[in-house]
């Protein structure tokens, strides 16, 4: 059992970190697409499609972080001091963009002052979040180990976010809104869409040529044959998507999740067996047993709990926006 | 290790804890009233509760939010300032931070939109039980986040092995001994906490002539409630303190101000401590009671500040004087649910202006001695981050000093704008009151008929 619970427990820690990228990186893209969209009320009707359950989404934000804790102390401990600014950035415009949904339908005049909190805290959170996951691939270079979250890449890596996450957020829009909102949504995805498949590319291309450690991984055989499936299927997505974006309701946002999905996958076929890249294994920094099986038995007993309210939640406002009398505000 | 990055993470902790404690206290008192209120409607099909509601749900949704985004940066600073801690207490708070995650953030979160904005969407059984299930998380995420505290101020359950603690027994961690005494402590002040807002929100309205038969209702529901949870709530402070007496003597010499150990403790109303030199000025107090309270006993033996090695004693002033602040507030507390409560059954606590007016001064009061209280326990701790454990010093992140005086100035201008904006923002909703049905309480100049959002809207801002 000391040989698998950590696998068992880093399988729950990426499966949090995403559900976190499939749930609330649509949400930050629907907050990044006000700085396109002026009118009040396509501004109300974005922020509604995703009020009911954008505190779930951050939630998984949350959970990454203490099932991290929980299963690998001494990563997190590496790992949380290492990205201290944008992580601290980050959480800070998450403050902004999460009182927007209830300041900004309370607010009169200063309404403006909520719709650019909603905005930039989405556009901030999701740049620094690139820059972390920038600065933590950055650190499989061969011979770096200084988790770097202001070089280039690092910045790349930022723009590169926000712009998957914005697509993300358009494809959710194009489900979730009507008419005109969602015409622009269809006419804006594709540009989002070139851009960030090109970023996801050279993303994928980076790697390998910077750590032959990734390079043999992907490339050495039988490898080569076995992880064959992972790009192919990638392309798969993409062509589904560029053929479903101008037309289906929800094929093009099950399609951008499912290439976020591979490329999380592409990421921990590269990683494996590491959780900080390339000098501390899951082995060497998972907690002690005793911790582990008691957080299993946690997530045994209420993950699939926890997954069904969810869905049920997501289900009971299933459909385009509906602008409900029982709405609250 | 870097001093500044220590002092400033201590004051960056502090500071986001202190503002995020806030919201939860409230909410968890708030999402009780709401499910009791929604009970009571469906019970009843009484109008006026599901007026209450209606009001009050709304002043939850921006309590709740503020709560939910200044308790996420919580989470992260275990590891971005105290990751020494982090490495070597991990495996016990781990564990019990993602129960806190899954049995409780995730149980709000998935229930709340439900709750805020699914009336319409599903039936009225279902609709309660989302307000129950969020209530409910409240609860269980005070119980995961207290045993958590609890185990570092009175830790239990564990063993060290190759430098690291390891839970050995997870019922001992869980109900260590200080967590039952604290978590019905901090439950109550909750409840404690919300029925004073309430009163005071009544009572404001009463006094300004804008009250009816809800206003008076919800009056009569708090003053209940703090008349009933006062009294108790003393009754189990006293325990709470007797138990940090027996496993934290040193924080509670501290919280009395003894220097000197003695038998026949006085309890001491007031004093100026004097720590440079050990003892206090212009004292008041009752000979012999703290021994009688803290030991049972007329002459039994208190021990002072002076038999502790002073690098192991807190810094005094700060569990001193809010432990009194705490106190007062709670004997404050006492006289408006019992005043209020013997006025009720008069009849005329709607009219009695001197009520009103004390419970509108009382109002922010379970605030304040929850702050107070948390500064006696936490400050009362140190300088240890898990007693007798690990010092606050050992624990801090290998970050720069420069980085975390850089993320402790954000924090204090994002906090001041959130915070500025949120307070405003509660403050004008208190200021409507429920008399009104909420379709009168649309915004005048803005409200086309088909504004999205709008039907029980209020503009909280005149309108450009």
């Amino acid at each position: 059992m000391e040989d698998i619970m950590p696998v068992i427990f880093v399988g729950v820690l990426a499966a949090a970190i995403l559900l976190y990228v499939l749930l609330d990186g649509f949400d930050l893209g629907v907050g990044i697409l006000y700085l396109f969209e002026h009118d009040r009320a396509d501004r109300d009707t974005m922020m509604l499609s995703v009020a009911p359950v954008w505190d779930g989404n951050e939630t998984w934000l949350v959970a990454g972080a203490v099932v991290l804790l929980a299963g690998f102390p001494a990563a997190y401990a590496m790992v949380m001091p290492a990205f201290y600014l944008p992580l601290m950035l980050m959480l800070l415009a998450l403050i902004f963009r999460g009182v927007a949904f209830e300041f900004r339908f309370k607010a009169g005049r200063s309404r403006f002052v909520w719709d650019m909190a909603f905005a930039g805290g989405s556009l901030v959170a999701a740049f620094c979040q690139g820059l972390v996951l920038g600065g933590y691939i950055g650190g499989t270079a061969d011979g770096d180990v200084s988790f770097r979250w202001l070089s280039p890449f690092a910045i790349f890596c930022g723009a590169a976010v926000v712009v998957g996450y914005t697509l993300h957020g358009a494809c959710w829009l194009i489900m979730k809104t009507e008419g005109g909102l969602e015409a622009r949504m269809r006419a804006l995805a594709p540009k989002l869409m070139v851009v960030a498949l090109a970023a996801l590319a050279a993303v994928s291309l980076w790697t390998p040529l910077h750590s032959t450690r990734i390079a043999e991984r992907w490339f050495a055989w039988p490898n080569i044959a076995l992880l064959a499936p992972v790009p192919i299927a990638t392309a798969l997505c993409v062509l589904w998507l560029w053929r479903t974006v101008r037309t289906a309701t929800y094929a093009p946002f099950l399609a951008v999740s499912a290439i976020f999905t591979l490329g999380m996958l592409g990421l921990g076929v590269s990683l494996w067996p590491y959780v900080v890249p390339f000098r501390v294994t899951i082995w060497d920094s998972a907690a002690p047993m005793p911790s582990l099986w008691f957080s299993l038995v946690g997530v045994i007993l209420f993950l699939p709990a926890v997954l069904a309210y969810t869905a049920w939640s997501y289900w009971v406002f299933r459909g385009k926006v509906r602008m409900d009398a029982g709405a609250y505000h | 290790m870097d001093e500044t990055a220590l002092l400033l993470s201590r004051i960056q902790f502090a500071v986001t804890i202190a503002l995020h404690i806030i919201f939860p206290a409230f909410t968890i008192g708030l999402s009780s009233y709401l499910a009791v209120l929604e009970a009571q409607w469906l019970r009843t099909k009484d109008a006026t509760y599901m007026r209450l509601y209606d009001y009050w749900v709304r002043i939850f949704a921006v309590s709740f939010g503020l709560g939910v985004v200044s308790g996420v940066i919580m989470s992260y600073q275990f590891g971005t300032n105290w990751s020494r801690l982090s490495e070597t207490m991990g495996p016990v708070l781990g564990p019990l931070l993602a129960y806190e995650g899954l049995t409780a953030f995730f149980l709000e979160a998935g229930f709340l939109g439900v709750m805020l904005f699914g009336r319409d969407r599903v039936g009225p059984g279902l609709h309660f039980l989302a307000t129950l299930m969020v209530a409910l998380g409240t609860l269980i995420s005070a119980f995961w986040i207290l045993a958590a505290n609890s185990w570092m101020q009175t830790p239990a359950g564990h063993v060290w092995e190759a430098g690291r603690i390891v839970p050995a027994d997870w019922w001992a961690v869980i109900f260590n001994p200080s967590f039952p005494y604290r978590m019905v402590h901090m439950t109550l002040a909750a409840y404690l906490t919300t029925a004073l807002v309430v009163a005071a929100v009544a009572s404001w309205h009463l006094l300004r002539g804008s009250g009816d038969a809800a206003v008076r209702r919800m009056l009569a529901m708090a003053v209940g409630m703090i008349a009933l949870v006062a009294p108790l709530q003393i009754v189990v402070g006293d325990l709470h303190g007797t138990n940090t007496f027996e496993h934290q003597p040193v924080k509670v010499a501290a919280m009395e101000g003894h220097w000197e150990t003695q038998r026949g403790a006085p309890a001491i109303l007031f004093a100026i401590p004097d720590p440079e030199n050990e003892r206090n000025r212009f004292e008041i107090a009752i000979p012999n009671l703290a021994s009688l309270y803290l030991t049972h006993s007329w002459t039994g033996e208190v021990r002072g500040l002076k038999a502790f090695p002073p690098e192991d004693r807190p810094p005094m002033q700060w569990p001193f004087w809010a432990f009194r602040i705490m106190v007062g507030c709670g004997l404050v507390m006492l006289v408006v649910g019992w005043w209020g409560a013997f006025l009720w059954r008069r009849g005329t606590i709607a009219i009695e202006r001197r009520f009103l007016q004390l419970s509108v001064l009382a109002g922010p009061l379970g605030f304040v001695a929850i702050i107070s209280g948390w500064i006696v326990t936490e400050v009362g701790r140190q300088p240890w981050v898990v007693y007798g454990i690990m010092r606050t010093a050992d624990a801090v992140s290998p970050v720069s000093g420069a980085s975390v005086s850089a993320s402790l100035t954000l924090v204090a201008v994002v906090y001041l704008i959130i915070y500025g904006a949120g307070v405003w923002y509660l403050f004008r909703m208190f200021g409507v009151g429920p008399a009104l049905p909420p379709q009168e309480r649309r915004p005048v100049a803005s409200a086309g008929p088909n504004r999205p959002m709008s039907g029980a809207d209020i503009a909280t801002e005149a309108e450009g």
